[in-house]
This record gives structure tokens, C-alpha cells and sequence, in this order.
């Protein structure tokens, strides 16, 4: 008992859940994005490591940090248009398109990772983002290191909750953006075009992807290895639907289970006699229990996964 | 007098289908045309090319003069043209005032601004007479309060031309009233209309000019005044329309009854004690206005769901178990009320629509195969015999005219030669031709000794069809009185709620 306590009153392990949060929110975002004009992005996974290829790339070959999460928005941006164009121009299957998008833009990471690095049996490394403490919040006992204490990448995905939260309700493009998730018909009969619309945000969603998968390379770890997504871009769908498809929640979503994750970390350490792979599955468990407490509350976009053609009833 | 819109030579093909062909058409401010025309004639196509949904292969549409570039549903709002779809096109899980204002702001702007958009539509449902609440959930909405929804969405827009594909079809007598009677005041206003209807009456009253259509011509103008509801009828299907007269029925043994029938309501008015009987031969009307448990009850008797209380008894049976493959095995068909959800899968192809509610009788599969050729068959001799427009075996059902899928589907139904025929609304949205076709299958049905439970909102409807006639008030159901008794006046009492005369006048039907 007395060991429980110890991990949760740690700053350590708080610190910890920010940080491993800071991928799922990025990525939940942008799936909730692609969700809500009524796309489904299973590309989300090869997306995300995508982008942590070409984030991790562009540092190595000496860009700035900043320039690798831009290369990585841009590269998930044209893997979304991809999805976009198969799915919303030709309307076709939003689960094998996006698949398909997975498995190419995973394979096709690490063969780009192959010809900028051939050899090499250790994975060269670059110099990450370095915590930023927030000048005086960082101060503040507790709280300040947690909080404040985070690489700007993480800043910026917290930033970008609140946007999105107020994009989609209170702007009148998010309000197109929401229609188009339930009703294409009635965007297309109020003079908006849907399919554009569509393929806009499925492109914004997935830079958002992009910029999930550069965060583990450049922040959360500093080299790239073809394995590392590990099934973090599957946890953002699910997120999405215990998110109710709003921001808020999904940023709550995300928090709770990455302290699920750096809770099982630290109890693999200091508890013996149990197979460690119990622990791992923990996290999943939990988030699978969450899943199902909130699903029969959802209230799905009406039109997802629907495509829209013009001129056709 | 100045012209507001004008339809040029307009031409449309889809595929093998001419839904459109020279079709010219005008309006005047502040006039109300009504345009006419059989299911499938190339009404809703027509409307959809003015609004810029379609686009024309020949033609032009100029609104004030301007001619409209075509297939931009944008140009057609800001020249003020509006359009109430006949599928409503909202978006049922937003408030009524977001599917008001949507693409109504430069998309760009940081901030929407809900209260002078509240206030905009307040005031116009005000002016208008259209009452809403603007933070309602679409969703929750009747399909009367949907309908006023998608009129002020057009009003907000500026629209001095609104046309209005079906407004009625769904709505109540009293709606349709009211309805009306607002139009004619926004005419009165300024506002030039077009109108799409399949209830001559309400052309008759409503409108000053019809355009009659006719597989996708135009074949008549009248103004309203100089012409009658038989002329129109006539015109629109090319010949003198009838109803078929219904001949006195032999009713035979019981087939379905319901004993103290309770149902909790599934997303619709619940049932709460309902008992009837329906005999071989005959036919029993269930009239009233909707969302009193009619829903529910054709849900009960087609399987969807079990009773929470009381037996329904099919045949002198309960079913071994309450659900859809018992009630096809046990002989009953239906004819669904909402076609598009419960009736057809959108894109499916008519084949399979066609036979999917029976894929396992051994006419259609065999040893978990398919048996296409005789499933492709049978479709084909009911496009044929069902005089279904527009169809074709492996064409998507979507494609088809609202009164077209119902001829299928009734086709569907009656080609199994069902024993107990449910038939919810079986003419909505049809044209006079059609719903006499229809009338003519259901009275031939019967005559052939099935039961048919007819549920209706249409008094002439009802009292046609049925040898008796039961009101659902509420969930429950009046006493049944014999056809012959049946006038508009009793119904009115009975679908009011007021039972005391239709007790008696069963109570004499038992004394004898
Ligand atoms: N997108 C489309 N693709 C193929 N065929 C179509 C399409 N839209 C309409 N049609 C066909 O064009 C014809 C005219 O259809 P339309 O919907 O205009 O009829 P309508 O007069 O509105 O009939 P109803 O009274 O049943 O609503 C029909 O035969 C229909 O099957
Ligand atoms: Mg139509």
C-alpha cells in the first residue's frame, strides 16, 4: 500500500504523465478532427510515424526543432490528402484506405530512415527539446514542475485543445465543420462545399498526426526507430470515442491513460514475483473498461464514415 | 407584375433516364405555383437544377434577369433562391439554431455571432408565424416543427423565391393547414413561391398557377382558378383516375389479435392496452394523427418488438419468439411508414432489396447460395407488374423516386402472398394514379383472403379501404365502427378521443 503511495505522491511520476499524454493528445486531436466532417483516419498509426521519421530527419540533417515539427505537420498533411482523395473524391472504404495508409507510410518511414542512415546498428541520436520551466508558474510548489515544467511541444498541444474546443463551437467554420460530420446534404444545400471541407480538415487532422509521432522523437526520445508509435495511434481512435468526439474530453482522455502508462512503469519496478507484461497490458485494460463506460453515452457524427457524392440523392 | 425566376429549355438525362426534357417554367413576384406531376415525373430534379444541387445538359436559369451559373448551390442562395428539401436536409444532432446559421458567416470569421443570429431568426419566426425553439436538438424535434426548421433556414438566408419540394407529405391535416395559410402570407408579402404536391385539394387552395409535369415535360398550365381537381388529375397521369371501389367483405376466421397489448415506446409514442381482432378478408383501419403509438403498434405487429404485457396472438398462436424472422415465417408482410429507413437500404441494388426480406425461402438461396437468376427474376416482374419507374434490377435504390420505391416495396410485400398484410401509411408521398394502384392491390390482397391492418393519417384513405375503422388516441384504441358509419365528423370525434358515440354504435353492432 505504503509502495502505491509513494508512486503517486511522486513529482516524478506526474511530470512523467504530461509528457506521455503529450503524443495522445496531438493525435486524438487530429482523429477527432477527421472525425467530425465524417472520415474515419486508420492511417493514423503510419501517419504518426511518418512524421516522426521526417521530424527526426530534418533535425539530423540539421534543421532546427521547430523545422522538424513543421516537416512532420507537412508530411501527415499530404499522407491526409492521400486518405482524402481515396476516401472523400472516390469514396472509397475509410477502414482499408486507412490501413493501407498505415501500413505504407510505416514501411515507407523506415525505408527513408534506411537511405539517410545505411549502416549503423545503434540509432544515430539528435539534441531534443529541452524542458522549458514557464518564467514564475514554474515556481509554484508541486504544481510547477507538473505543469510547468514541460518541453514547448507540450505547451502547444494543450494550446491547441482550447483552440480546437473553441474553433469547433464557436466559429462559424467549425460549425460548418460539425454539419459536415452529421449532415453533408445539408452543408452542400446551405451553399458550403462538403468534399472540400472534408478533405481541409481530414489534411489538418492528419498534420496533427505528424506532429503526435515527431513529438517521440524529438522530445519524448531523441533518435527514431521504425517500431516506436507501438500502437499509440490505435489508442487515439479509441480516445476519440471515450471523448465524445469534444476536445476536452479527449485532452482527459489522453491524461488518463498516460498516468494508467507511468503508473504500470513504476509498479513493474518495485513489484516483484509478477510477470511485467501483466503491467503493460494495464494501461489497455483500463482504457478498454473506460471505453465501455463511456460508449453508451456517444453520440456519434451521423454521417461518419458515410461518403458524399454530388448530384445524387 | 416582375418576373423572378425564369427556367430556360432546361434538359436533364441520368444515364438512360430523361428525368427533364425542355422544361421552361416562370415566376412571378409574389405568386404561388404549384407544380404537379406523377412520381418520377422529374419534379424534385427540376427543383434541384434551379438550386443549383444538379446541373442541367441544356438549359439556363435566371433569377431577376441574372442567369445562374449552374451546380453552385451558393450562387442560387445569394440570389435569393430557397429550398425545402423532400428529405429535410438537417442535421439532427445540432440545435436548431446552428442548422439555421450554418455557411450563413464568411467562413474565416473568429467568432460567430449566435446572438445577432439568435435574434435574427426569433424575429423571423416571429413575422411568419413559425414557431421554434432555437436551442432545441433537431433530433428531438416532430417532423411538423423539422418542416418550419428548414423554412426559416431558407427565410434567413434572404430568400424572396422559396420552393418547396413536398412540404405536406409528412405533415398532419392541421399542419398542412397552417402551413398553407403562412405561405399565402408570405405571398401576400412579397415572397414568390413554388410548391411540389401530390394532394389536389391543397393545390387547388393553395396555389394561383399549376404546371402539370409528365415523364419530365411540361404538358399543362392552368391558372387555378380556370381549372378542377379532375382536370389536374387527368392531366398529370394522362388518363381518368379512379378509385377502385371497395367491394363487401366475407371475413373468415381470426388471424391476428391483440389481448391487452402494453409497449413502452421505442423512440415513439408507447401502446398502453390495446386489444383488436383482424379476420381473413377484411380489412381493419387504424386512423389518427401521428405519433399517438401507430409506430409502435406496426413495430409490434411486424416483429420488431415484443409486447411488455398482453399476448398478440397470430393465427390462434403466440409466436415462439417476438421478432422479424418468425413474423415473415408466420405469414405476415408489411409495408414500412418510414421507406427510406425501414423499407430499402439506399445502396443496395434493387434486386436485393427486392428479395432480402425472404433470402432464405428456398425460391431465393439454396444450400447458403444465393440464387440470383430467380432473385433477378422475380425483381424484373415486379418493376413490370408493379409498374415501378426508373428502375433497374442492379441500379442502386437511392436513385429512385419516392413513389417509386414504395411500388417496389409493395411489390416485394405482396408477391409472397402474405395472410396478414400491414400496410403504415402505404400512399404517403404517392401521386392519384399511384395511390389508386395501391388502393387497387390492397383491396385485391383482401380480396384473396388476407387480413390487412391498414394505419393511416388520410380519412378518405381509411374509410376506402377498410371494412372497420379503430382511432389510436394516445396508445390506445377506440372502439372499431363499421365502415358505412364512418364520416369525417365521427372520425374527428374518435381521433379526438371522444369514444361515446363509436361505443354505442358498436354496442349496436353486437346487439345485432
Ligand atoms: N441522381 C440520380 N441518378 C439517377 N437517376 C435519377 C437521379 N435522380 C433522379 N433520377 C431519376 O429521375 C427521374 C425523376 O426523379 P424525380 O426525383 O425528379 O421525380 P419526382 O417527380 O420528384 O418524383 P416523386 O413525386 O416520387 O418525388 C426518376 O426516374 C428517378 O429515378
Ligand atoms: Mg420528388
Amino acid at each position: 500500500m505504503s509502495v502505491l503511495l509513494d508512486i503517486l505522491g511522486s513529482v516524478g511520476m506526474w511530470e512523467a504523465v504530461l509528457r506521455i499524454a503529450t503524443p495522445l493528445i496531438f493525435g486524438t486531436l487530429g482523429v477527432l478532427l477527421c472525425e467530425r466532417v465524417g472520415v474515419l483516419n486508420l492511417g493514423i498509426e503510419g501517419i504518426m510515424t511518418f512524421g516522426a521519421m521526417v521530424g527526426w530527419l530534418t533535425v539530423y540533417s540539421g534543421g532546427d526543432l521547430w523545422l522538424g515539427m513543421l516537416a512532420a505537420a507537412l508530411g501527415g498533411a499530404v499522407f491526409g490528402l492521400l486518405h482524402a482523395v481515396l476516401t472523400v473524391v472516390f469514396g472509397l472504404s475509410q477502414h482499408v484506405t486507412g490501413l493501407g495508409i498505415t501500413l505504407f507510410a510505416s514501411s515507407f518511414s523506415y525505408y527513408v530512415f534506411r537511405l539517410a542512415v545505411p549502416t549503423s546498428s545503434s540509432p544515430p541520436t539528435v539534441e531534443p527539446f529541452r524542458a522549458y520551466p514557464v518564467p514564475g508558474l514554474s515556481e509554484i510548489p508541486v504544481l510547477g514542475p507538473i505543469l510547468f515544467t514541460q518541453t514547448a511541444p507540450t505547451y502547444l498541444a494543450l494550446a491547441l485543445v482550447a483552440v480546437l474546443a473553441y474553433g469547433l463551437y464557436r466559429t462559424p467554420l467549425g460549425l460548418a465543420m460539425r454539419m459536415t460530420g452529421e449532415n453533408p446534404h445539408a452543408v452542400d444545400a446551405q451553399g458550403i462545399d462538403p468534399i472540400r471541407l472534408r478533405i481541409g480538415t481530414i489534411m489538418a487532422g492528419s498534420a496533427l498526426m505528424g506532429m503526435g509521432g515527431a513529438f517521440l522523437t524529438l522530445a519524448a526520445f531523441n533518435s527514431f526507430f521504425p517500431t516506436m508509435v507501438q500502437g499509440r495511434g490505435w489508442i487515439c481512435v479509441a480516445l476519440v470515442v471515450f471523448a465524445l468526439w469534444r476536445p476536452g474530453r479527449a485532452l482527459l482522455g489522453a491524461l488518463l491513460f498516460a498516468f494508467f502508462d507511468a503508473f504500470q512503469l513504476r509498479l513493474q519496478t518495485v513489484v516483484d514475483g509478477v510477470p511485467y507484461q501483466l503491467f503493460l497490458m494495464l494501461p489497455y485494460v483500463l482504457s478498454i473498461l473506460a471505453l465501455i463506460a463511456m460508449a453508451r453515452r456517444a453520440r456519434v457524427p451521423q454521417a461518419l464514415m458515410q461518403p458524399y457524392r454530388r448530384g445524387e440523392r | 407584375m416582375t418576373r423572378v425566376l425564369e427556367l430556360d429549355h432546361i434538359t436533364k438525362r441520368f444515364g438512360a433516364v430523361t428525368a427533364n426534357e425542355d422544361v421552361s417554367l416562370h415566376l412571378e413576384k409574389g405568386e404561388i405555383v404549384a407544380l404537379l406531376g406523377e412520381n418520377g415525373a422529374g419534379k424534385t430534379t427540376l427543383m434541384s437544377i434551379l438550386f443549383g444541387h444538379y446541373t442541367a445538359d441544356e438549359g439556363s436559369v435566371r433569377v431577376k434577369g441574372q442567369a445562374l451559373p449552374p451546380g453552385k448551390s451558393r450562387a442560387a442562395i445569394r440570389a435569393g433562391v430557397g429550398m425545402v428539401h423532400q428529405h429535410f436536409a438537417l442535421a439532427p444532432n445540432l440545435t436548431v439554431l446552428e442548422n439555421v446559421m450554418t455557411g450563413t458567416e464568411s467562413l474565416w470569421k473568429l467568432r460567430s455571432d449566435r446572438a445577432a443570429g439568435r435574434a435574427k431568426l426569433m424575429e423571423l419566426s416571429q413575422r411568419f408565424g413559425l414557431k421554434v425553439d432555437p436551442e432545441a436538438r433537431v433530433a428531438d424535434l416532430s417532423v411538423g416543427e423539422c418542416q418550419r426548421v428548414e423554412i426559416l433556414k431558407a427565410l434567413y438566408n434572404d430568400a424572396e423565391v422559396l420552393i418547396l419540394d413536398e412540404p405536406t407529405a409528412v405533415l398532419t391535416a392541421q399542419e398542412a393547414e397552417s402551413l398553407f395559410a403562412t405561405l399565402r402570407e408570405m405571398a401576400a408579402k412579397g415572397l414568390s413561391l413554388i410548391f411540389i404536391s401530390h394532394k389536389l385539394h391543397e393545390v387547388m387552395s393553395a396555389s394561383d398557377r399549376v404546371v402539370v409535369l409528365r415523364r419530365g415535360r411540361v404538358v399543362a398550365e392552368r391558372e387555378t382558378a380556370e381549372t378542377s381537381k379532375e382536370e389536374l388529375a387527368e392531366l398529370m397521369v394522362g388518363r381518368a383516375v379512379q378509385r377502385p371501389e371497395r367491394l363487401p367483405a366475407r371475413p373468415g376466421a381470426v388471424l391476428l389479435e391483440a389481448v391487452d397489448v402494453s409497449l413502452g415506446g421505442k423512440g415513439a409514442a408507447s401502446l398502453r392496452g390495446v386489444s383488436f381482432r383482424l379476420h381473413a378478408g377484411e380489412t381493419l383501419g387504424i386512423i389518427g394523427v401521428s405519433g399517438n403509438g401507430q409506430t409502435t403498434l406496426a413495430g409490434l405487429v411486424s416483429g420488431l418488438y415484443a409486447p411488455d404485457a398482453g399476448a398478440l396472438l397470430i393465427k390462434g398462436h403466440a409466436p415462439a419468439r417476438y421478432d422479424v424472422p418468425h413474423a415473415i415465417a408466420a405469414g405476415i408482410g408489411r409495408i414500412p411508414e418510414d421507406r427510406n429507413a425501414e423499407g430499402t437500404i439506399g445502396d443496395m441494388s434493387t434486386w436485393e432489396n427486392a428479395v432480402l426480406e425472404r433470402i432464405w425461402a428456398p425460391e431465393f438461396s439454396s444450400g447458403g447460395m444465393v440464387r440470383r437468376a430467380a432473385a433477378r427474376a422475380a425483381t424484373e416482374a415486379i418493376i413490370r407488374d408493379y409498374d415501378v419507374r426508373g428502375a433497374s434490377v442492379d441500379g442502386r435504390i437511392r436513385l429512385l423516386s419516392g413513389g417509386n420505391m414504395q411500388k417496389l416495396i409493395l411489390g416485394r410485400v405482396l408477391t409472397a402472398g402474405p395472410d396478414i398484410l400491414i400496410a403504415a401509411q402505404p400512399s404517403r408521398g404517392l401521386d392519384e394514379g399511384a395511390i389508386a394502384g395501391v388502393h387497387e392491390r390492397l383491396l385485391e390482397a383482401r380480396g384473396r383472403g388476407a387480413g390487412v391492418l391498414l394505419i393511416s393519417e388520410d380519412l378518405d384513405e381509411v374509410i376506402g379501404l377498410s371494412d372497420r375503422i379503430r382511432a389510436i388516441v394516445g396508445g390506445r384504441l377506440s372502439p372499431a365502427i363499421p365502415a358505412e358509419r364512418a364520416d369525417a365528423q365521427l372520425l374527428g370525434l374518435m381521433m379526438a378521443g371522444d369514444w361515446t358515440a363509436a361505443e354505442r354504435i358498436e354496442a349496436e353492432g353486437e346487439a345485432k
